[in-house]
């Protein structure tokens, strides 16, 4: 039989992004937990309280191993609260989870000597002795957009949660579009168009015609069925008002 | 300069490998040497449209694991001195097909073709893959029908994704081939009408071939369209595409229109 719901409205989910520290082990690894007992006995509490991701892509080790040094960063008070580029054999059940899709992010500050009494040259080695924390810097943007310069085909996503993205040309049924900002589409919208994906309330979806399988501003998601009949074929725009997406017909 | 065409759609049952035959003897026909590649390994059908099952000896699947020389596997056509046809197995299934092994058979074949056409199965994986991978131009085959159109759409997608061009980052040509018109149907609102196809998949047209009766027949015949009979609609509709291939520029005619015309002189002269 078919299912009841219980309540018209629907979930909603956002996305959010925490700066996470990345670890990135070396070998021998004795070695780097010396290293790392050397940083934490700078600045104590370095770690406390911030997430921590386990980055192991270019470590050679096993299960046994990567086990043992998650017991012993755990003995140092380091909670992993996930492990990037890991084979699906070095895992087991207890473990944190496998993550992956994460950016590089502005570099960490790594804190100054706690004793100050410690000369320049020390200061200087701990800085060669940091590549515990990425050194991947990007620029600060501007609000940051992408344009596509060709119909986006069934199958094809388009993920940009930096910003806008403009299309020009249609977005085929079975297509979609995945915008931090907002959506703009110089031709029919036939699949699906996610405005706003990593928790942007102002977002909004423009297109030239609408006959969209799916819109969503800001996890609030309206299906073909939902939609206003006289809207179909219309240049329309789209908008969050509350947990409500509004319309509007351009022209 | 060699070309290489792959006829593909996504679906099946549009008339991929009918439209093979068709343009390959097409080709052929203008003395340009043609080879049909079939790449359904595991449903070959190509060679029963060809009228050349009885004669098949060695396959691509047998030339790619190095058992047979290609010169071996390839099957001159007995109508066409222009015409060969190179099988696919059926006994196998499509993962015998490597990149490498085809690569090395397109590379022989581009020395001694002026046109290598092969037919895609159906589908998105590796079989299809491999047979978009090495082409120059793509002849996306779809039916005036919503399914057919989204399946062509996702392909013309992988063709600008997972071919030789698009990794060198140059583009293949992409045509539309409208296969299986019924202008009485488009009319009447039960099918797509060109000008909604062309707008959703926007690549141009290279022909539309109505649905008739003669493309049933030439099949059975073991004969191309083309060859069967050059005068029937369907034949025309293959004849000027295979031109349109070639580079030339022919106006395009809807089916349903010409007819319609006709009707009407013919309605009237009933009356």
């Amino acid at each position: 039989m078919t299912k009841v719901l219980t309540d018209a409205r629907s979930i909603r989910i956002k996305g959010r992004s925490f700066l996470a520290l990345v670890l990135s082990p070396e070998l021998p690894l004795d070695w780097w937990l010396g290293r790392l007992d050397d940083l934490a006995a700078r600045s104590a509490g370095f770690f406390l309280g911030r997430p921590v991701v386990l980055d192991v892509a270019d470590l050679e080790i096993d299960r046994a191993q990567l086990k043992g040094l998650i017991e012993e960063l755990g003995k140092r008070n380091v909670r992993i609260m996930g492990i990037e580029g890991g084979r699906p054999s070095l895992f087991e059940p207890g473990m944190p989870p496998a993550m992956k899709g994460g950016r590089p992010a502005p570099d960490f500050e790594v804190p100054e000597n706690e004793p100050a009494a410690e000369s320049s040259k020390a200061a200087a080695e701990v800085a060669s002795a940091a590549p515990v924390i990425r050194e991947e810097v990007q620029p600060a943007r501007a609000t940051a957009s992408i344009i596509v310069r060709e119909p986006v085909r069934s199958g094809q996503s388009v993920i940009f949660p930096e910003g806008d993205v403009t299309v020009i040309g249609s977005v085929a049924s079975g297509a979609e579009i995945i915008a931090g900002g907002s959506v703009h589409i110089y031709g029919t919208l036939r699949g699906r168009a996610l405005a706003g994906s990593v928790g942007n309330a102002s977002a909004r979806i423009f297109c030239r015609k609408l006959e969209a399988e799916l819109l969503a501003i800001d996890g609030v998601y309206k299906t073909a069925e939902d939609m206003a009949p006289g809207l179909r074929g219309q240049a329309v725009q789209l908008w969050l008002e509350g947990d409500s997406i509004m319309a509007e017909r351009l022209n | 300069m060699a070309k290489v065409v792959v006829v593909t759609s996504g679906k099946g049952g549009v008339g991929k490998t009918t439209s093979t035959a068709a343009l390959g003897a097409a080709l052929a026909q203008r003395n340009e040497k043609t080879v049909v590649v079939d790449f359904d390994v595991g449903l070959r059908n190509l060679d029963l449209v060809m009228g050349a099952e009885r004669r098949v000896v060695y396959d691509l699947v047998n030339v790619i694991q190095g058992d047979a020389k290609l010169t071996q596997a390839m099957i001159r056509d007995k109508r066409l001195e222009t015409l060969f046809l190179l099988p696919a197995s059926q006994t196998r299934d499509k993962d015998a097909l490597t990149p490498e092994g085809v690569e090395r058979v397109m590379d022989e074949l581009k020395k001694h073709f002026d046109w290598i056409i092969c037919d895609s199965p159906a589908g998105i994986e590796r079989g299809a893959t491999l047979a978009m991978r090495h082409a120059d131009v793509a002849v996306v085959v779809t039916n005036p029908e919503v399914s057919s159109v989204r399946d062509s759409d996702r392909i013309i997608g992988l063709l600008d994704a997972k071919t030789e061009r698009a990794e060198r980052g140059e583009r293949v040509e992409k045509h539309l081939l409208l296969t299986r018109y019924d202008a009485v149907r488009a009319e009447r609102g039960d099918m797509l009408k060109v000008d909604d196809v062309l707008e959703i998949l926007s690549i141009p047209l290279i022909g539309i071939v109505p649905e008739s009766a003669d493309v049933l027949k030439a099949s059975n015949l073991g004969a191309p369209v083309t060859l069967a009979d050059s005068r029937s609609a369907p034949a025309i509709a293959y004849l000027d595409a295979a031109r349109r291939l070639a580079g030339e520029t022919l106006p395009i005619t809807i089916p349903g229109e010409k007819r319609g015309f006709l009707g009407k002189i013919f309605g009237r002269r009933a009356a």
